[in-house]
């Protein structure tokens, strides 16, 4: 997770905080999907944070955390809140800005 | 509710602290249990959960949490400075926490299966960390706004209904009003063990808010629908209807100020802690009236609260000195206090919290409410029935003299009327009435009823001097009591009588005394008479006694031959014939 390629200003292009609630079963469903996307589309690009709101309760106030999982995504761009599994991969991928892989398995029509 | 509650464990409840609500629930909200407050907008909702959280906190040291989800934890506690609610020295004792959940729609995809959880633990984090014992979630379906499916929604709500019950917290939800039916969702009142709903009306222009309790779980609870206020001190609930009737009475009389009037009834006065009315058309000085019940209390050196609704108190007290009744001085010495407003200042209830709050201000023996028929311009009749029967009711479980006045229109006066209806609260009901006759008018007071004591049931003629009020005593001409000119004529016409009456007898009596000269003149000539009869007669029995004499003494000389002198023992004789 650490930035690969060093524009000196710049931190990762992508900034995302998953928020889950320990291992129900959404929450690792979400944890799933988003190692994967991440490692399918965002190589190198992302700082990813797995919060467990169980675990650290306060944060979740701050973070405007309502449902689980969260995705927040930071940046780029507008603040979001995906909520959900991210099962819905196309959805997911249309939020982040990133052009489905057509080899993608797990992108279902 | 001493042996039953003893014999059977009652529903634990939470004491609210609000104004009358607890009396309305029978001790409070469900304890440990969720409790909805639905209504539309602008009826209070927040406030009252708001009030909710900070009477726990105050006055029974539990702590709350308050999430919200439209209003921040600012604009909050900006919105309650003004009931006297600092939220944030509250936040700060760490008795109260604030979270407002922020949920917008533009910011939120859905992208698979999900849970509320996050909220649940904020909520839980919340409570925890202050060991909270309420909360109030503010509006929860906000919720629906910012997520799109309807079952999760509706499934999560279900569990933190019941999860909030497992944690033994007492609720408070507010939501919305919907159409047809008590919550936009038509979810909330379900999965709640309380409902209770907040309703703002408009009826002539004038708001009046009311709550109801539609439902209680477990629990009995008042059914009607109760008028409230939202004061300077918070929530006032109003739910007088449910007083009883077993206040306790007094059997001391106090006098009404008007020497004459108390004399009317049996006892020379009302009784303390009656309540009594002064019907009369326009100008029949039912003011007046007033105003000497309020003096008299005065000094008696009792405090009495005077509510005008058509005066001001410089008016009033300006207009009373005319009569001769000087309020002043009471009013310096803070017996009197005369509170003067517009009736269509406020709506009823707001004049009944207002009564209420300056009764519980000035604590007062007395109350003087002129006129009750003016608040007839703000609600409709049974609001305003209902209203005053709130109002005697709190009077006479307090103990205090009431006195009300009441305008009637039309000379034709319709006495069972009384447009509000409260003849039949009243104990002493008073008539003050035009006595119209030929070219004038004139005052008549006559006691209608008075519980509890025997009256007159004559209609009084009374002036209005400037030394007070002045009952005339009464006066029965040829067709009945008469007042006014025709009491002057008769008083003129009867001074006529019996100045001839009198002339009469006097000239009775002269006659007699001549009738008596005469006659005693007449009795000296026949004694005179009399006398030169008798006179005469013993001259003329002295003359035969004494032919009688020397005829016998003839007879003797005659007999004897001798020449004798009349012996002494029958010189006696002629006096014995």
């Amino acid at each position: 997770m650490e930035p690969e390629q060093g524009l000196p200003e710049a931190g990762p292009e992508y900034v995302l905080h998953l928020y889950i609630t320990g291992a129900t079963p959404n929450s690792t469903q979400a944890v799933r999907n988003l190692k994967d996307i991440c490692e399918r589309y965002l190589s190198g690009r992302v700082e990813l944070q797995i919060i467990d709101i169980h675990q650290q309760p306060e944060l979740a106030r701050q973070e405007r955390i309502v449902a689980a999982p969260t995705l927040v995504k930071k940046q780029p761009g507008l603040l979001r809140f995906l909520v959900g599994d991210l099962s819905d991969r196309r959805r997911v991928l249309a939020l982040l800005g990133v052009a489905p892989d057509p080899h993608d398995p797990y992108i279902y029509d | 509710m001493t042996a039953a509650a003893s014999a059977l464990p009652q529903l634990p409840k939470a004491p609210t602290g609000i104004d009358g609500l607890d009396e309305i629930t029978n001790g409070g909200l469900p304890a440990g249990r969720p409790t909805l407050i639905c209504g539309s907008a602008g009826c209070g909702k927040t406030l009252m959960s708001v009030e909710f959280l900070v009477r726990g906190i105050q006055e029974f040291d539990e702590p709350g949490v308050l999430m919200a989800f439209e209003e921040t934890a600012d604009e909050l506690a900006a919105n309650v400075t003004s009931l006297g609610f600092d939220l944030k020295q509250l936040v700060a004792d760490k008795k109260l926490r604030l979270d407002h959940v922020h949920v917008d729609r533009s910011e939120i995809e859905e992208t698979g299966e999900y849970d509320l959880e996050g909220l649940f633990i904020r909520l839980g984090y919340a409570i925890d960390s202050i060991g909270a014992k309420r909360v109030v979630l503010d509006t929860i379906e906000s919720l629906f706004s910012g997520f799109t499916n309807q079952a999760i929604l509706r499934s999560e709500i279900r569990r933190l209904f019941r999860w909030l019950k497992d944690k033994g917290v007492t609720t408070i939800i507010t939501a919305e009003r919907g159409d047809g039916s008590l919550t936009r969702q038509g979810l909330e009142e379900y999965v709640s063990d309380c409902v209770i709903l907040l309703d703002n009306r408009v009826i002539n222009q004038i708001t009046t808010r009311r709550l109801r309790i539609v439902k209680y779980r477990g629990s009995t609870h008042g059914t009607n629908e109760y008028p409230y206020l939202i004061t300077e001190d918070g929530i006032s609930v109003l739910p007088v209807t449910s007083l009883k009737l077993e206040h306790e009475v007094s059997n001391e009389v106090v006098s009404t100020g008007v020497p004459g009037l108390d004399e009317m009834f049996a006892r020379r006065g009302l009784y303390r802690g009656s309540s009594t009315l002064i019907t009369g058309t326009a100008g029949t000085a039912k003011t007046t009236l007033a105003a000497a019940f309020a003096a008299e209390s005065c000094r008696r050196g009792e405090r009495c609260v005077y509510f005008a609704f058509e005066e001001s108190p410089q008016q009033l007290m300006r207009n009373m000195l005319s009569v001769g009744l000087d309020l002043h001085p009471y009013v310096a010495q803070g017996l009197l206090h005369i509170e003067s407003s517009r009736p269509t200042l406020n709506g009823l209830e707001q004049h009944l919290v207002t009564i209420h709050k300056l009764i519980g201000q000035y604590q007062p023996r007395t109350v003087i409410i002129d006129p009750i028929s003016n608040l007839v311009s703000v609600g409709s009749i049974t609001e305003v029935r209902g209203m005053l029967t709130r109002l005697i009711d709190y009077l006479k479980v307090q103990g205090i003299t009431a006195l009300f006045t009441a305008l009637v229109s039309g000379s034709h006066s319709n006495l069972e009327m009384t447009e509000e209806g409260v003849s039949s609260l009243v104990d002493t009901w008073l008539h003050v009435r035009d006595l119209e006759g030929v070219g004038e008018r004139n005052r008549g007071v006559s006691i209608l009823k008075a519980r509890g004591m025997a009256h007159s049931n004559q209609v009084r003629e009374f002036l209005v001097t400037d030394a007070g009020i002045r009952l005339l005593d009464v006066i029965i001409g040829p067709g009945g009591i008469v007042t006014g000119a025709s009491r002057h004529t008769q008083f003129l016409q009867e001074q006529a009588a019996s100045l001839a009456a009198q002339q009469e007898i006097e000239r009775r009596e002269r006659e007699l005394e001549r009738k008596r000269r005469v006659l005693e003149a007449t009795i000296a000539n026949l004694r005179t008479e009399f006398e030169s009869v008798e006179e005469e007669l013993r001259r003329t029995n002295l003359e035969e006694e004494r032919q009688h004499h020397e005829l016998l003494q003839a007879r003797q000389r005659i007999a004897a031959g001798s020449n004798a002198h009349p012996g002494a023992h029958s010189a006696a004789a002629p006096e014995n014939s």
